[in-house]
């Protein structure tokens, strides 16, 4: 391009820049105002106008991890200065630890929870992934009687809110003893992915020319052999831009989350805005633990996002 | 020691039948060529050797052997496809090697035999690229390597060249050439390229339809065709065919074209027309261009005809030339003659002249 530009040219740049600026701002404030609050002192989280200057603590994170219970006395001088650092944090909010016979830490429920999120959304997309590839492969490759209808069929999964189901699976759920399991969350978020999965699959999957295949079968190789070192290869873009939509949906699941599960399998969703607090709830804690939850979805986005950025320019670029 | 045979070969998508009572030997180290124009089944004549394709009766053989019910993979048959089909995700290395993996081929066979292929191929500096980075001659190299390498039985070949530019064609054309006088192995090749398939083919096949047209050598097939599609398929510029009348008066024999035209011709025709018993409306002459001669000057046996149209060539012209209400097309030395419009005389060498049935499209194989 010519290096020419005239200053009206200039001047709509820096229009646009501080269009998109600002478009930023509003969609980072949120995000911006959940980060500082998991910092706060308690009694400056809720401070109007809201408190933007601040010593930032870690304490609504020590809350975040501990059991704690109300203080009836203040601790003694002798009890405060045996406590570690943290500990006294927890004194200064007017709690205290809740500890075992033993003497040990109770943790609060917090870890459990992220960890059943983790555990549940990891399955259920690599399940959901793995299947719709499968599928997708099948529709895309053989002549499938109905292929259509069949497919037309598995989109439909979809069209019902899922709310309207949300009873019907509760009782089911407890006739087959699978409230509150890792399993039934599991089977429910890839039952949920598994009709988007498919249809996303099927069209990366349209996309690799079927010749490929073809040579690798020429070449000696099996229909399976041939699938796995050519077709998947070729459809690690669309596999992670797949596994990155099913993650943030799993991840994100509030309302089966609250209705099928209650202590065991409990994911963070229904869980943080459940804490809180003893008496007053305590939205600094609140705030860390949504930044928490924040962070896995961040960091796996992150690290396929130039896979991610071939999905979408992926037709594009074939051929 | 490798020979393919099909065998009453049909085969139908749906109502579509592409391939029709196909019958072919191919024997041990020959190079044939597939001709026919787009559509006329020669890619599925070739996935169905190379078993990507079912057919729906009839046997190939591969040394004798029924092969229908053996997995592509079994058959031993390497294919280079019209595309290409390079493995985008893997180096032209791995690419080269992907077809000895599948025979567990030890590392470091596997690493002499790619090296020595990139060699003949002369691709040596390019093994450590992605196939994106390549040209498109590089491309169909490398694709043809990947085809070599494992020695298979046979090698089919689907318009490998069809997509390069034409002067790389020509190239590529040479060394193609070149692989198989050097490996020696049976080879089918598939274009709509004419050219092509003269320069390349022991014997070339001319499908058109899903049928079989000719089989034969490349002169046989210009100098004999078996039918009309054949003899306007193949040649370029493309041949004369017009309907004719043969007179006999006093011992000579003229042949009519165009209504006005009459050329003389050899007493022979006359006993040759008599055993091919065609009748006389159905009776077509087919001569090339070639075998059109054209003077400037009056000449004894030559016609008054109009020069109609030129189309220079270069090394050589075409001249339309109006013979009575028909189109004769000559070729001459460039610049012969000079302007459209002029009036000059041409003669029909009966040497070069075909003579076909117009309404079984068969040529009646007269020789004069
Ligand atoms: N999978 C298929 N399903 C239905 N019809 C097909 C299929 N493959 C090919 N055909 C049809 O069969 C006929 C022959 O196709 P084929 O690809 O063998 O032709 P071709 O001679 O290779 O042509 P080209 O020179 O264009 O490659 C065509 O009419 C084509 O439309
Ligand atoms: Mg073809």
């Amino acid at each position: 391009m010519a290096a020419v530009t005239t200053s009206t040219e200039r001047t709509l740049n820096k229009l646009a820049i501080a269009g998109v600026l600002i478009v930023t701002l509003i969609f980072l404030a949120p995000i911006y105002w959940i980060a500082s609050t998991a910092f706060k002192p308690r009694n400056l989280s809720t401070t109007i106008p809201p408190t933007v200057v601040f010593t930032p603590e870690v304490s609504p994170f020590v809350k975040l991890f501990t059991k704690r219970s109300q203080l009836r006395s203040p601790p003694t001088p002798e009890e405060y200065a045996a406590a570690p650092w943290w500990e006294r944090m927890v004194f200064d909010g007017g709690e205290k630890v809740v500890r075992d016979g033993k003497g040990n830490v109770q943790w609060s429920g917090y870890p459990s929870r992220f960890m059943n999120s983790l555990i549940v959304a990891t399955i259920s997309t690599i399940l959901a992934v793995g299947m719709g590839t499968l599928t997708a492969y099948g529709f895309s490759r053989f002549k499938v009687k109905g292929e259509g209808d069949l497919l037309f069929f598995i989109l439909s999964t979809r069209m019902l809110p899922p709310v309207v189901v949300a009873i019907p699976m509760f009782l089911m759920y407890r006739t087959f003893g699978l409230n509150d399991t890792h399993i039934g969350l599991i089977i429910l978020y890839t039952a949920f992915n598994l009709s988007f999965s498919v249809w996303l699959m099927k069209g990366f999957m349209d996309e690799i020319p079927k010749e490929y295949e073809e040579a690798a079968l020429v070449d000696g190789y099996t229909r399976m052999q041939a699938f796995f070192k050519v077709v998947l290869p070729e459809a690690a873009t669309g596999i992670a831009a797949t596994a990155v939509f099913c993650f943030i949906t799993a991840w994100n699941e509030y309302a089966f989350a609250l209705i099928m599960t209650n202590r065991r399998a409990q994911t963070a969703p229904p869980f943080i805005p459940s804490q809180v607090g003893s008496g007053l709830p305590d939205w600094t804690v609140i705030a860390a633990g949504t930044l928490l939850f924040l962070l896995p979805v961040a960091i796996f986005t992150f690290l396929l996002r130039n896979h991610l950025l071939r999905g979408v320019t992926f037709g594009a670029i074939r051929k | 020691m490798t020979s393919i045979e099909l065998r009453d070969v049909q085969k139908y998508f749906g109502s579509l039948q592409v391939i029709k009572d196909m019958n072919l030997k191919i024997e041990d180290g020959e190079f044939i060529v597939l001709l026919g124009q787009s559509g006329c089944g020669k890619t599925t004549t070739l996935r169905a050797i190379a078993g990507l394709e079912t057919i729906d009766t009839g046997d190939i053989l591969i040394d004798g052997k029924p092969v229908q019910d053996l997995k592509c993979s079994d058959r031993d048959i390497a294919m280079v496809f019209q595309s290409f089909s390079l493995y985008p995700h893997m180096t032209v290395f791995e690419n080269i090697a992907f077809p000895l993996r599948a025979t567990r081929m030890s590392k470091t066979d596997t690493d002499r035999r790619v090296r020595e292929i990139a060699q003949v191929l002369r691709i040596t500096d390019l093994l450590d690229k992605r196939p994106s980075a390549l040209s498109g001659g590089d491309m169909q190299r490398v694709a043809i390597g990947r085809a070599l390498v494992r020695r298979p039985k046979a090698m089919l070949m689907d318009e490998p060249i069809g997509a390069l530019d034409a002067k790389l064609r020509e190239e590529m054309r040479a060394e193609i050439k070149r692989l198989h006088l050097k490996q020696g192995s049976t080879t089918i090749y598939v274009t709509h390229d004419q050219i092509e398939a003269m320069s390349l083919a022991d014997r070339i096949v001319i499908m058109h339809e899903g049928r079989l047209q000719q089989v034969g050598s490349p002169t046989e097939v210009y100098s004999r065709p078996a039918n009309l599609f054949v003899a306007q398929f193949v040649g370029s510029p493309v041949m004369n065919v017009a309907p004719v009348e043969v007179e006999s008066s006093g011992g000579s024999i003229h042949v009519g074209v165009g209504g006005a035209s009459r050329f003389e011709f050899p007493a022979t025709l006359l006993a040759q027309l008599d055993t091919a018993d065609v009748r006389t409306n159905e009776l077509a002459l087919g001569v090339r261009p070639e075998g059109v001669l054209v003077s400037r000057d009056e000449k004894n046996g030559y016609f008054p005809v109009e020069a109609h149209l030129i189309e220079p060539l270069g090394s050589y012209d075409i001249v339309d030339l109006r013979v009575g209400d028909q189109i004769l097309r000559a070729r001459t030395r460039s610049g012969y003659i000079e302007r459209a419009g002029a009036r000059v005389y041409a003669r029909i060498d009966p040497s070069q002249t075909h003579f076909f049935d117009t309404s079984s499209g068969d040529s009646l194989g007269i020789r004069l």
